[in-house]
């Protein structure tokens, strides 16, 4: 793709609610309003001087329409701008969030550069680098200056933004703290120039400023550059830049990315296949689960004129045939113009349509990172020793076409899972193993990583609602399960239901928890195999054990009561140990059940991997899912110089303290 | 030692008199011998292939008859087969093995060892591991008592013996391992029984006693000493300190046997009393095996009775409640095939339930000091309607 076209296409602007009551929960198809444009403020003075009781007079002076960029300037937590640390990672997964989205789009394998600089205690730059299609010069004013301004909303396709909000809102946070516009360059093909923006958000009007604009050499072919500046602070661990990175590689197999952080070490994460996810297709709205309103929005501005085409052309799974029936129940017919509705019609129509059996949408316009995918993604990222997932067939909640994916993780250096329990030297890594390791749930959305609000989200719910005690791990009633297990959650939809405009928690629809715990059970039921089966290889070797360890205790005793050959009578005791344990692996079922040594030994588990990591010495802290590599050398030896580097800092402010 | 080396050479022949028609007869191989089989035995099982096993005959109720014409309690022949290579039977099968072999050392070398000596020659930490082969006392002990189950051994002809417990007072002159003793002659702390009682050790010469009184405790012992009661009465005390020890039972066995001295028994008033009156009459379960050797079923149970309370105008004092444990304690004896039948026992265990409460001897001081050797027990022995079978 040379041109800019694909995402370009449907760029439009909108405008927020002039009544910014509530912030809209999911799905803020936002009732259109009057042009947000926001006048000069009439009687301020008057409305400061004005003591005492309010008349309506007095009120109407200070009535005014309400930039959405003022009311995000000032309700930025609603954004993910609520502390230092988290604005910082917001911005990032604004800007990785819109490139992917950028990459896929235009059918091109991602490849992303990351970078954050600190420029000085709390302020920060974030640059982030995409080799998607480019913004074609007219478009990128509004995209970075102006809230609410998308491609993504106006249409049911699995994306990661959707709300037009996004990356603009990084800008403003960035200009709000620093004074500092927003620097974009873009270059949608290599013969096409680069330009480059500097552009600040008025958000009084919530309209671009346009402080630079010109053409600029760059060393690269296609795509966009974004610069902000930003008041920040920098984290690692959970929550961090760190792990949003670790764990969109997850969920992104076939994203590259690189990152540089503050303290200039670069990290790596090489593409892990080179197929792009499947392209989805943009669908219209299912009748079943739309609003009222929704439906009051969509007659008002269909281009058709009948009802009957109204609802074959906007709706999906709607045939002519099935119109006129809907139009039947509705008391009106197909041919009923569409501008002679009224409320109460509509409302008829809107019954009619929840009435009528209708086919389930169709399901071609998600795109599930896919069972292997997870797994992959799972093997590279953690160093654990079972791995399961599991992909569910497309359902819908309120219209909404979904997906549910479930990868689980366990053991391994999560910890807790060493098996035997015999005398151990007791090293340092052995030691962190031992700790009773909770439950850790890494939640997606559209293929983004949720790392704030876990409580809130219906993922997390659906983990706690799950009985993990059927699959071999302990759990406190109400609590995520005390085990060293990674449980990962994804959400492919059309229309993700977000708790807020932070896109940080799934809201929480039954369907939608009832598909997650579906795949739960499935890896669960795997997992529970799997320790079962674990379980019983561990009763059987400690048996073996318990006799070789008896063996020479009892050839002792009985040559001190009698006269025979030592060594044949030891060889035949050991023989028989060696039948006894074979025999008693037959036996030993956790049900009772007599299995059969052939069915047992390795019914193979449908999307699983187990890694045998005996002997393997643990790994470090970092390093949970890149490879990180040097600027010249293999990843290797800078890895170990990392690790000692973190020695020598713990060291130190040990002596502090 | 020399007492040592008698015991073990006479004792195989003597000793191994089997109590019970089950047993290996008069004559059968000399321990280390069977020790010596047992071993071999356990070779050849693994030389063949076959998971090695003992046989140890089962020391519970379920394994033990009331023989009615013996009139004492018999090991049944039901057995249980400890396997080596069975996850449950592994460390026990060892340690039989591994107690075994102690015990012939020990008759090797002509020791004798207490149990707790046989525990600690035993114990050690397992090759390669922080295990040990035994972990405690307890656990021992029945690994021994099954090795003598399954050799068909004496404790005593494994050379080891139980802890003593339990004395003798009275007009008996016996020789002891070559020292004669004058049991008249004995102050007030009188002849601690040894665990070991076997003629080979102990010889009776001259005996002046119409009968033996076994008591309870030491406490009631010593208050039967006091008061010279064997003296006035012409009679052996002894006592056991509740159950009574191998050796005490042997030796009251003996005594009746050979010296013909009826055996009369003083216990509390409770479960436990009739319990251990049972056990000298018929033998124990667990060491059923060993009744034909320890038993007096002649034995006679003079107190302390039931109906003794309103007979003696006893004071409340003497009450004691029966708890819920009493109870069952006292409804599961009464079932003993033992007991069951006998109309007199019956009436004395129901009483005990009417009453309500139980008393020891020693409550008898309630009425004055030496009640129970001056008026009580004097009239007990007198008053032969008043005695249980
Ligand atoms: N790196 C990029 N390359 C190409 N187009 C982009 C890029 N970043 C943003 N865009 C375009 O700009 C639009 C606005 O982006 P923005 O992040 O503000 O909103 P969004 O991604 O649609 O929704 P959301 O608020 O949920 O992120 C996008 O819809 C997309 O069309
Ligand atoms: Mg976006």
């Amino acid at each position: 793709m040379d041109d800019a076209t694909a995402p370009s296409a449907t760029q439009a602007t909108f405008e927020f609610p002039a009544e910014p009551a509530a912030p809209a929960p999911e799905n803020i198809r936002m009732p259109q309003s009057a042009k947000a444009r926001s006048k000069p403020t009439q009687g301020k003075k008057k409305a400061a001087k004005a003591s005492g009781p309010a008349s309506a007079e007095t009120m109407a002076a200070q009535q005014r329409e309400i930039s959405v960029a003022e009311f995000f300037a000032r309700n930025r937590h609603l954004l993910g701008f609520d502390n230092k640390r988290k604005a910082l990672l917001t911005s990032v997964k604004e800007a990785v969030d819109n490139a992917l989205d950028a990459c896929e789009e235009a059918g091109v394998l991602p490849e992303i550069h990351l970078e954050i600089r600190q420029l000085s205690e709390d302020r920060f730059r974030m640059i982030c680098r995409d080799n998607g299609p480019g913004i074609v010069k007219q478009q990128i004013p509004n995209i970075f200056g102006k809230l609410l301004y998308g491609s993504k909303f106006h249409r049911l396709k699995m994306s990661r933004g959707q709300q037009g909000i996004g990356i603009s809102a990084a800008g403003m946070y960035g200009l709000l703290t620093t004074g500092k516009p927003v620097s974009i360059v873009s270059k949608t093909g290599a013969k096409k120039p680069a330009h480059h923006y500097k552009l600040a958000i008025d958000t009084k009007k919530n309209k671009p400023d346009i402080i630079e604009d010109r053409e600029v050499e760059v060393p690269w072919e296609r795509g966009t550059e974004i610069e902000i500046e930003m008041v920040a602070g920098f984290n690692r661990g959970r929550q961090s830049v760190f792990e949003y990175i670790d764990q969109t590689a997850i969920a992104n197999p076939h994203a590259a990315f690189t990152f540089k952080g503050p303290t200039g070490e670069l990290m790596e994460y090489p593409r892990a296949t080179e197929e792009l996810p499947r392209e989805t297709r943009e669908i219209k709205p299912h009748p079943h689960g739309i609003e009222l309103g929704v439906l009051m929005k969509m007659l008002k501005e269909t281009r058709a004129t009948q009802v009957g085409a109204f609802l074959q052309q906007d709706f999906s799974r709607v045939s002519s045939s099935v119109a006129g029936q809907i139009c039947q129940k509705a008391g009106i017919t197909a041919r009923t113009w569409v501008n002679t509705v009224d409320p109460q019609t509509a409302e008829k129509l809107y019954q009619a349509l929840q009435d009528t059996r209708l086919r389930a949408p169709s399901t071609d316009c998600l795109a599930p990172i896919g069972a292997e995918a997870i797994l992959s993604g799972l093997l590279k990222g953690i160093k654990a020793e079972f791995y399961t997932a599991s992909t569910r067939p497309p359902t819908v909640y309120r219209g909404n076409p979904f997906q549910i994916e479930v990868g689980v993780a366990f053991g391994g250096d999560l910890g807790g899972s060493s098996s035997s329990d015999d005398d151990d030297n007791g090293s340092v890594g052995k030691k962190a193993k031992d700790e009773p390791a909770a439950a850790r749930v890494i939640r997606f959305a559209n293929r983004v990583p949720l790392l704030y609000q876990q409580s809130a989200c219906s993922t997390y719910k659906s983990v706690i609602e799950t009985k993990w005690n059927n699959y071999g791990l302990s759990q406190a009633r109400g609590a995520i399960p005390q085990a060293p297990v990674v449980i990962l959650i994804h959400m492919a939809s059309v229309w993700v239901p977000f708790t807020s405009e932070s896109k940080e928690a799934i809201a929480d629809y039954d369907e939608i928890r009832k598909e997650i715990k579906l795949a739960i059970a499935e890896c669960g039921r795997r997992l529970g195999i799997y320790l079962r089966r674990k379980k019983r290889r561990a009763h059987f070797s400690q048996r073996r054990d318990v006799f070789h360890k008896y063996i020479d205790e009892v050839v002792e005793a009985c040559r001190a009561m009698a006269t025979f050959n030592k060594d044949e009578f030891r060889r035949s005791l050991v023989s028989l140990a060696e039948q006894a344990t074979a025999h008693a692996d037959i036996e030993f079922d956790e049900h009772g059940n007599m299995i059969q040594p052939k069915e047992q030994a390795e019914r193979t588990l449908e999307h699983t991997v187990i890694v045998d990591r005996e002997g393997e010495p643990p790994a470090g802290q970092l390093g949970l899912f890149a490879t990180e590599s040097a600027d010249t050398n293999g990843g290797r030896k800078k890895k170990r110089a990392k690790a000692a580097k973190g020695k020598t800092k713990k060291a130190k402010s040990a002596r502090k303290r | 030692m020399a007492k040592a080396k008698k015991t073990a050479a006479k004792k195989s022949s003597k000793s191994t008199k089997a109590p019970a028609g089950k047993r290996r007869g008069k004559g059968g191989p000399a321990t280390t011998d069977r020790i010596t089989d047992l071993a071999q035995t356990v070779v050849a099982q693994a030389g063949k292939g076959t998971d090695p096993f003992v046989d140890i005959p089962i020391r519970a109720l379920s394994n033990v008859d009331f023989n009615r014409k013996t009139r004492y309690i018999e090991m049944g022949d039901k057995s249980q087969r400890r396997n080596f290579f069975n996850f449950g039977q592994a460390k026990r099968f060892m340690q039989t093995m591994l107690v075994a072999s102690k015990c012939k050392d020990n008759i090797e070398r002509n020791k004798t060892s207490s149990i707790r000596g046989i525990f600690y020659q035993a114990k050690h930490s397992i090759k390669g591991t922080k295990e040990k082969t035994f972990d405690t006392q307890e656990e021992c002990d029945p690994v021994l008592e099954d090795l003598e189950v399954a050799l068909d051994s004496l404790r005593e002809e494994l050379h080891v013996y139980a802890s003593s417990r339990g004395a003798m007072i009275g007009e008996l002159t016996f020789v002891d391992s070559g020292d004669t003793i004058d049991a008249t002659r004995l102050g007030s702390g009188g002849y601690a029984i040894p665990s070991i009682v076997e003629p080979s050790v102990i010889q009776f010469k001259k005996c002046n006693a119409k009968f033996v009184l076994h008591v309870e405790k030491d406490t009631v012992w010593r208050r039967f000493v006091e008061d010279r009661f064997w003296e006035k009465h012409k009679c052996i005390l002894t006592h056991g300190n509740g159950q009574p020890p191998r050796g005490v039972r042997r030796l009251l066995h003996r005594m009746h046997n050979e010296l013909k001295l009826p055996v009369m028994v003083l216990m509390d008033n409770d479960p436990w009393g009739y319990y251990i009156y049972s056990v000298i009459k018929q033998g124990s379960i667990n060491l059923a095996f060993e009744s034909g050797r320890m038993a007096v079923p002649d034995a006679k149970f003079i107190g302390v009775s039931s109906f003794d309370y309103e007979r003696f105008g006893l004071s409340d004092d003497v009450k004691i409640d029966l708890d819920s444990n009493d109870i069952k304690r006292a409804k599961q004896i009464m079932e003993y095939p033992w007991f069951a039948g006998k109309k007199e026992w019956e009436k004395e265990i129901r009483k005990m339930a009417k009453n309500g409460f139980k008393m020891e001897v020693e409550a008898m001081a309630s009425k004055h000091l030496s009640f129970v050797t001056e008026e009580y027990t004097p009239a007990k022995l007198k008053d032969k309607k008043s005695w249980l079978d």
